[in-house]
């Protein structure tokens, strides 16, 4: 007699370890093994486009924290960038090195994040490697709390620059983290790249190619590690990225370990640039004189910045008042999602897990 | 104590006209039982601080520090709190099935505890049922009901998580029976007995030094026994929530976590005797101490590896246990028992300490070779990647001429 078999289909959320937030899969199973998967979000839905329709220019820097909380300072200044493309607006040289290095310090900590987190769904105990990710990530959020009193939302750009100068102890920290920062993520990668269960479990699992990845206009790590050379610090170069010596590591498969294995290799270069930054920053003022209400012409802009997770964008159309008609945010981590489908399905249920870890999504941009 | 000694002691003292030897036996029988009872809880209670502070250092955390000295007191609070919480059953469950499957989880981590000789060479005290004749079949079998209990707990909860669960728990509990039953073996061939009091009196020269082999696969096979990682996909955190006891709350699910932390006690005493020589040491600290030692030594090691290792995949893990353990334990069963046919004395079957020292030289040296060939054939690093080019369908640069 024949046995008689039937899938299974398991919601995985939104109340679950591995799902970053609140979010929903609802798989289904063959056994072990992913025959349908179908991302069910909105959970997190704070409306903030809308919100930011009443809100001023200025005003809405503090919502924008609030898209990826781990990584405030990019989503700022993608944000305050087309505010200023909207409305003309010059920004001082030392607020523009001020701000590279920001992006590139929260870039580590993104990364850090990340790398954490995928181990743990990994499967490390209470997470070792994700406890020594927090401890550096420790350091560069006490780095932010010198810069401006906040620690995770930000809110450190303005429209025509920074909110503060760095203090003069800044300088200090910064550089002694920075000496010590290549050492930490040697120590990470020898606990992490050559462990023999993390390669059995990441590589050639959850493969990307570059055809599926353009198609499905996924950005940032996730795109390089499949090969696709493209980052909008050099290809489109903003603030003093044009200034900088850094490479645009890539992976050769797009598979799990390679998205991993491109984000350390990004930390790499993000202290690399932080230290060009370090060395090039000159005295002058800090932001531009720019009125707190900016009531930019009527028109629309769209600008975008290199955020940890992909092209963060931001279309502003303006009506000539003090808050925008309409503000679209495209968001890397929604966009990075669309693929999940094409990547889970075959896979087992523990790869489920960590392909969507190597995604590294946060729930706060993909709702918004 | 003996539990002959002690039935004795109390036979002497019942009136001897009324016939009462099954008094006797049962009141020798139960104190003893509530003596091991309770000390094995006490340790496993004093055994979860001690692993969670372990686990806190390796991660560069602080661990359970508030309550009592060092924290000491905080698995009193824990057990304080799962008592008073409220005790859930859900709907749809199996109830008979569903309050049977912690007790069937934790009876036997106790009962290993019954075989263990605590006592000194030559055990003229008999260490509890140390002499049991079968003793090492008798772990083998007890250690075999965990796999029961975990698969009735994941389905009478009617829960899908916990029932995915219980199946991976089932066929991983099952193979890894074999690759430990084979190492043992070796033990077992040996010491030419299954009384784990013999065991110990072999061990001139202990059995980790004579047989690495059987011990690494061993104390891999215990923990994927005991489900911790790399082979926890049992509970596997972070896709099954929390695996086979999902539904369980309250007292139930303490139980459980008694269960789960008993278990390291019993793998590391079982190893201690098996391949650490037991009680065995130099004068003047007294063998009981050393078995501590030794075993605490164990539970380290293994605390060390959960805290650094991910989890291996479902299908890995399978892979591992038949393409992997099985050789190597095999490979360890055939060694022994060809190098104890070669040196045996024809007509005492003792072995010499000398002719210990040339086996033990001759297995490590098997081992590592043992251990570098099967890297090699199932390992990863071996796999070349191709070097990163970038893709043809972007260019970056374009804009900058």
């Amino acid at each position: 007699m024949p046995i008689q078999t039937e899938p299974i289909t398991i919601n995985l959320g939104p109340q679950h370890p591995s799902t970053h937030g609140v979010f929903r899969l609802r798989v289904t199973f063959d056994g072990e093994v992913v025959l349908d998967v179908e991302p069910v979000f909105g959970y997190l839905h704070r409306g903030t486009e809308k919100l930011a329709e009443e809100r001023s220019y200025t005003q809405i820097v503090t919502l924008t924290d609030r898209l990826d909380y781990t990584a405030s300072m990019t989503n700022n200044l993608a944000y305050v960038r087309t505010v200023e493309k909207l409305s003309g607006i010059e920004v001082p040289e030392r607020a523009s090195y001020l701000r590279v290095l920001c992006s590139e310090l929260q870039r580590i900590a993104s990364h850090l994040i990340s790398t954490g987190f995928l181990m743990q769904e990994l499967g490390t105990f209470g997470g070792t490697p994700l406890m020594y990710c927090f401890r550096e990530r420790e350091r560069i959020l006490d780095l932010f709390e010198m810069l401006c009193g906040a620690r995770i939302t930000l809110s450190y750009m303005r429209p025509g620059g920074v909110t503060q100068d760095a203090p003069e102890e800044f300088w200090g920290a910064l550089n002694i983290l920075m000496d010590e920062m290549p050492g930490y993520i040697d120590e990470l990668e020898g606990l992490i790249t050559t462990n023999e269960i993390v390669l059995a479990r990441t590589r050639d699992v959850g493969i990307l190619t570059p055809e599926m990845a353009i198609d499905a206009s996924v950005t940032g790590p996730m795109l390089r590690a499949t090969g696709v050379q493209w980052d909008l610090r050099k290809a489109d170069p903003y603030e003093v990225y044009d200034r900088m010596k850094f490479d645009i590591p890539i992976g050769s498969v797009g598979d799990t370990f390679d998205r991993y294995f491109v984000r350390i290799s990004e930390m790499r270069e993000s202290v690399k640039i932080v230290r060009q930054c370090i060395e090039q920053i000159s005295a002058g003022p800090i932001k531009s004189d720019t009125p707190y209400f900016v009531r930019p012409e009527p028109g629309e802009a769209y600008a975008a910045v290199e955020a940890p997770k992909g092209e963060l964008g931001f279309y502003i159309v303006s009506d000539g008042g003090i808050s925008p008609y309409r503000c679209k945010i495209r968001a890397p981590s929604f966009i990075n999602l669309t693929v999940l489908r094409d990547l889970l399905v075959g896979w087992k249920m523990g790869d489920l897990v960590i392909v969507f870890g190597s995604t590294d999504v946060v729930l706060g941009e993909v709702d918004r | 104590m003996d539990f002959l000694t002690l039935y004795e002691f109390i036979l002497d003292r019942l009136p001897e006209s009324l016939d009462l030897e099954w008094l006797a036996f049962g009141i020798a029988a139960a104190t003893l039982a509530f003596l091991v009872f309770n000390a094995v809880i006490s340790a496993t209670a004093l055994y979860t601080w001690f692993e969670r502070r372990v686990l806190a250092r390796i991660q560069s955390r602080l661990g359970p520090n508030r309550w009592g000295p060092f924290g000491l007191l905080q698995p009193l609070a824990d057990v304080l709190k799962l008592m008073v919480k409220e005790d859930t059953v859900p709907d749809d469950a199996d109830r008979p099935l569903f309050h049977l499957a912690p007790i069937i989880l934790l009876v036997p981590g106790l009962m290993v505890f019954a075989v263990i000789p605590l006592g000194e060479i030559p055990f003229e005290d008999g260490s509890f049922l140390g002499r049991l004749n079968i003793g090492v079949l008798f772990i083998i079998g007890i250690t075999g009901i965990n796999a029961l209990g975990v698969f009735i707990a994941g389905w009478a909860s009617r829960n899908k998580y916990a029932m995915f669960g219980s199946m991976r728990a089932v066929a991983m509990l099952v193979s890894y029976e074999v690759p430990m039953a084979l190492a043992l073996t070796g033990v077992v061939i040996m010491a030419g007995s299954l009384a784990l009091t013999d065991i110990v009196i072999g061990q001139n020269v202990i059995y980790l030094v004579t047989q690495p082999l059987g011990f690494l696969v061993f104390m891999t096979a215990a923990s994927a026994e005991m489900s911790r990682t790399p082979f926890d996909m049992v509970e596997a955190e972070s896709e099954l929530g929390s695996g086979f006891n999902t539904e369980y709350s309250g007292i139930k699910f303490a139980i459980f976590f008694l269960g789960e932390f008993m278990a390291p006690l019993a793998a590391a005493t079982v190893a201690t005797v098996l391949y650490l020589g037991g009680t065995r040491g130099f004068d003047p600290i007294p063998g009981q101490i050393w078995f501590v030692l030794k075993a605490f030594l164990v539970i380290l090691g293994l605390l060390w590896v959960r805290a650094t290792w991910p989890r291996l995949r479902v299908d890995q893990i399978m892979g591992f246990a038949w393409k992997g353990l099985f050789p190597l334990a095999l490979f360890n069963m055939f060694l022994v028992a060809i190098e104890v046919l070669v040196f045996q004395d024809p007509d005492t079957g003792a072995i010499s300490n000398g002719e210990l020292w040339l086996i033990a030289g001759i297995n490590w040296v098997l081992t590592v070779l043992a251990v570098v060939v099967l890297a090699q054939v199932l390992g990863q690093k071996r796999l070349k990647r191709p070097v990163p080019v970038p893709s043809p369908l972007a260019n970056m640069n374009a804009g900058s001429d």
